[in-house]
């Protein structure tokens, strides 16, 4: 395949990032929405051409995906074995994962032309959009770990800049600092299992550092195996460092709480980035890396699915609570993330053992489109009713037709009722679940019945709840037509609706599988009774609630009220991290820290400046500003040399 | 009649030398200073010319060095001259004492 050819799906969205920045808000103004949809586009169409044929033409040999390196380009060398390569690695996860971005960004680009028009920094939007674009590409498509770990923290400035987009918003600014930071924070993790594992396999490629590190016999792993530290080895250490990055970047417990803050930047970049694509990177890496945890290493792909499942229902039953739309939305993200984690970790490598792995894979897939649906159905009606909060929602299914139904559908497909894309996914992850470790089942199932609840929780509050809408902001004329956005925001509603229904009935474990080889999975309909039934009683359950207004979600908010409470403060670890860092870190480390730099660094610079200040007080005399005064000086000199040279110089 | 000897030359000259020298420290006047200057390279005119006539009468060196002394001199004397002026112009003065604003 040709690498100058795929190249250009990573390298057309920074050109457009680069001729946007630098003369989008002069130049093109409005037109620049035009000229980043339409590289995008044919992004997207080049992504979807490399993947059929990686898929279809020249990805399988002998019935196994194999591992292409489409291009390499040695970019920093530090020893004959070590280097920092820039390059193109097609398998079946970064196809599917190049797929996904692209389709996603096309999505979200063609919607904000509509949602963001007339907004003053709408060239600056749509240049931001490109540079996360290009940097997720690159991180999905990285054939090195330090590439990845480049891209990684590109996705990270791109995401802190568009959380960040409403800059005279204080609340905005907040929720992009504490994004930044907890992701850096995390991503110190990263680096550090970066230099754990490429320092003792002696290489920082992917497709060596894998084959290093998996391979039995190979004296790399008896090295890292047999280091220990603190009581596990150095590749636990290392591994759980990586997943530390990878949970971090996919808000996962306990680095989840930047995610539902970042909810303050524009909706479709919630969509985009802290929906689709860029939160599920975390999993993308557990993935990459995913035979070294399952070969080498199953105390850390313990510690993986027990984070996972552990997050999964953390933030299900924080989000039946929330009454933010969005604030909704980004829970079930961590919860579904969740899912994606926690399949991972109950899967093993390679054939009917990988089920995990694909349906992992599989269930980040669906995702994506149905949660951009969620996101982008949840801009409309924001939009459209100017208010984030449920109480000002209500009866909106008689304006926004076309909205309402997408936004159905990707409740359906969330709540993983057949035939909707949730379904599948969610069955496989389930059954992964029920092979290896009851507990995480059964959890997994409470969390499928919560998903369904607040789900329909939402989409009843939003669309039924009132009679009929009334509208509390002072654009009343809308009350009077259509309440649906424009064109460009519903072409891309219908189509990832479309997806949402469709995406189910690929045969995912063909294409993806831990080990490259096709894995036939069987739908087991008894097996599926329960999560659905499940399911059904969850949106039943809302449905009483929520459909009419009524007074017992109060009655039973005020029945549970210790839970409910702390629920809805999102069980205090906003408050918990704020103590831990301001109270006890700023106050044992932070302020002897800053009294040492003060008094003591800075008093050593501030000293010399002032013995300079002295000496020079005491000898600026010499400079007087007479000529007279200055030959004097210089006279003197010259009898001085000439005294040095006739008597001293022998 | 007997040769003036070369001692009696040098002692002028360096006379000449210091009595300029003292002339450019203490007079305030610039042009004083400038006609200090003038007898400073003077002495050292009538040294070079000495050296060449007593120690290597053969040769035109030390009588060279007088010419382009002199040119210089010349040069030197007006672009002084110029400078004077123009402190004239902005000082009302070519009292160098007034003239110390370039200092720390």
């Amino acid at each position: 395949m040709d690498g100058k050819f795929i190249s250009l799906i990573v390298l057309l969205p920074l050109f457009s990032f680069l001729i946007l920045g630098l003369f989008g808000r002069k130049t093109f103004k409005t037109f620049s929405g035009i000229i980043g949809t339409t590289s995008i586009f044919a992004s997207a169409m080049i992504a979807f051409i490399t993947a059929y044929q990686y898929f279809f033409v020249v990805g399988q040999t002998n019935g196994v995906y194999q591992k292409i390196i489409a291009m390499k380009h040695v970019w920093l060398q530090f020893s004959p074995n070590v280097s920092i390569d820039m390059g193109i690695i097609l398998d079946p996860i970064s196809v599917m994962m190049i797929v996904v971005v692209t389709f996603i960004s096309l999505m979200v680009h063609i919607y904000s032309l509509g949602y963001m028009k007339g907004e003053e920094r709408f060239s600056v939007y749509y240049a931001f959009l490109s540079l996360f674009t290009f940097s997720m590409l690159g991180l999905v498509l990285a054939c090195n770990i330090f590439q990845i770990y480049i891209f990684w923290e590109l996705v990270g400035v791109s995401s802190f800049l568009l959380i960040g987009f409403y800059y005279d918003k204080p609340s905005a600014v907040a929720a992009s600092k504490k994004a930044f930071i907890v992701t850096r924070f995390a991503d110190l993790g990263f680096l550090i299992g970066i230099l754990i594992l490429s320092f003792n396999a002696e290489t920082l490629d992917f497709e060596t550092l894998i084959s290093r590190l998996t391979d039995p016999n190979s004296e790399y792993l008896h090295r890292i195996v047999s280091a220990s530290f603190l009581g596990a080895s150095a590749l636990t250490w290392g591994l759980v460092l990586v997943f530390m990055g990878g949970a971090g970047k996919s808000a996962m417990f306990p680095l989840h709480i930047w995610l539902p803050d970042a909810m303050e930047g524009p909706t479709p970049v919630s969509a985009l980035i802290h929906a689709a694509t860029m939160v599920v990177a975390g999993v993308y890496l557990v993935a990459r890396l995913f035979p070294i945890y399952a070969l080498s290493c199953p105390a850390a792909l313990h510690v993986v699915a027990y984070v996972g499942i552990f997050s999964s229902m953390f933030a299900a039953i924080i989000a039946c609570t929330q009454t933010d739309i969005k604030r909704v939305l980004a829970y079930s993200t961590m919860s579904q993330i969740g899912f994606m984690m926690f399949a991972l970790g109950v899967s093993s490598y390679g054939g009917e053992n990988g089920l995990g792995y694909m349906a992992s894979m599989f269930h980040l897939f669906t995702h994506a489109m149905f949660k951009a649906l969620l996101f982008l159905g949840a801009g409309a009606v924001i939009h459209y009713v100017h208010s984030n909060e449920m109480k000002d929602m209500g009866g909106l299914r008689k304006l926004m037709p076309i909205t309402h139904l997408t936004f159905l559908i990707a409740c359906l497909a969330i709540a993983g009722i057949p035939p909707f894309a949730g379904f599948f996914s969610k069955e496989e992850i389930l059954a992964a679940a029920f092979a290896s470790n009851p507990v995480i089942f059964y959890l997994a199932i409470a969390t499928a019945g919560l998903t369904a609840f607040y789900m329909f929780r939402l989409y009843f509050s939003i669309f039924w709840n009132k009679a009929e809408f009334k509208s509390h902001s002072r654009h009343d004329s809308h009350d009077e037509h259509h309440g649906e956005g424009s064109s460009s925001m519903l072409i891309p509603l219908i189509i990832l609706g479309i997806c949402s229904i469709g995406v189910g009935f690929i045969p995912f474990g063909n294409f993806v599988s831990s080990d490259g080889v096709a894995l036939h999975t069987e739908f087991h309909p008894t097996f599926s009774i329960a999560p659905v039934l499940i399911a059904l009683a969850g949106i039943l359950l809302a449905m009483t609630f929520y459909k009419k207004e009524n007074e017992k979600p109060n009655r039973l908010a005020a029945s549970f009220k210790g839970i409910y409470t702390s629920a809805y403060h999102k069980f205090y670890f906003d408050e918990i991290y704020l103590f831990i860092t301001q109270k006890v870190i700023f106050n044992l480390i932070g302020r002897p820290a800053a009294w040492f730099d003060r008094n003591i660094v800075d008093g050593m610079i501030n000293l010399i400046g002032e013995i300079t200040q002295e000496i020079s007080t005491l000898i600026r005399g010499i400079q007087s500003g007479r000529v007279q005064n200055y030959a004097i000086y210089f006279f003197c000199g010259i009898i001085g040399f000439a005294v040095l040279f006739i008597y001293f110089w022998k | 009649m007997t040769e003036i000897p070369l001692q009696h030359i040098l002692f002028l000259s360096t006379a000449l030398f210091f009595i300029g020298v003292y002339g450019f420290f203490t007079r305030k006047n610039m042009i004083t200073m400038l006609m200090s200057v003038e007898l400073i390279l003077n002495s050292v005119n009538i040294n070079f010319i000495a050296f060449n006539k007593y120690l290597f009468a053969d040769k035109l060196d030390g009588i060279f060095f007088t010419i382009f002394i002199i040119v210089i001199a010349a040069a030197e004397a007006a672009v002084a001259i110029a400078i004077i002026i123009n402190l004239y112009r902005s000082h009302k003065s070519i009292d160098v004492d007034e003239t110390n604003e370039m200092k720390y």
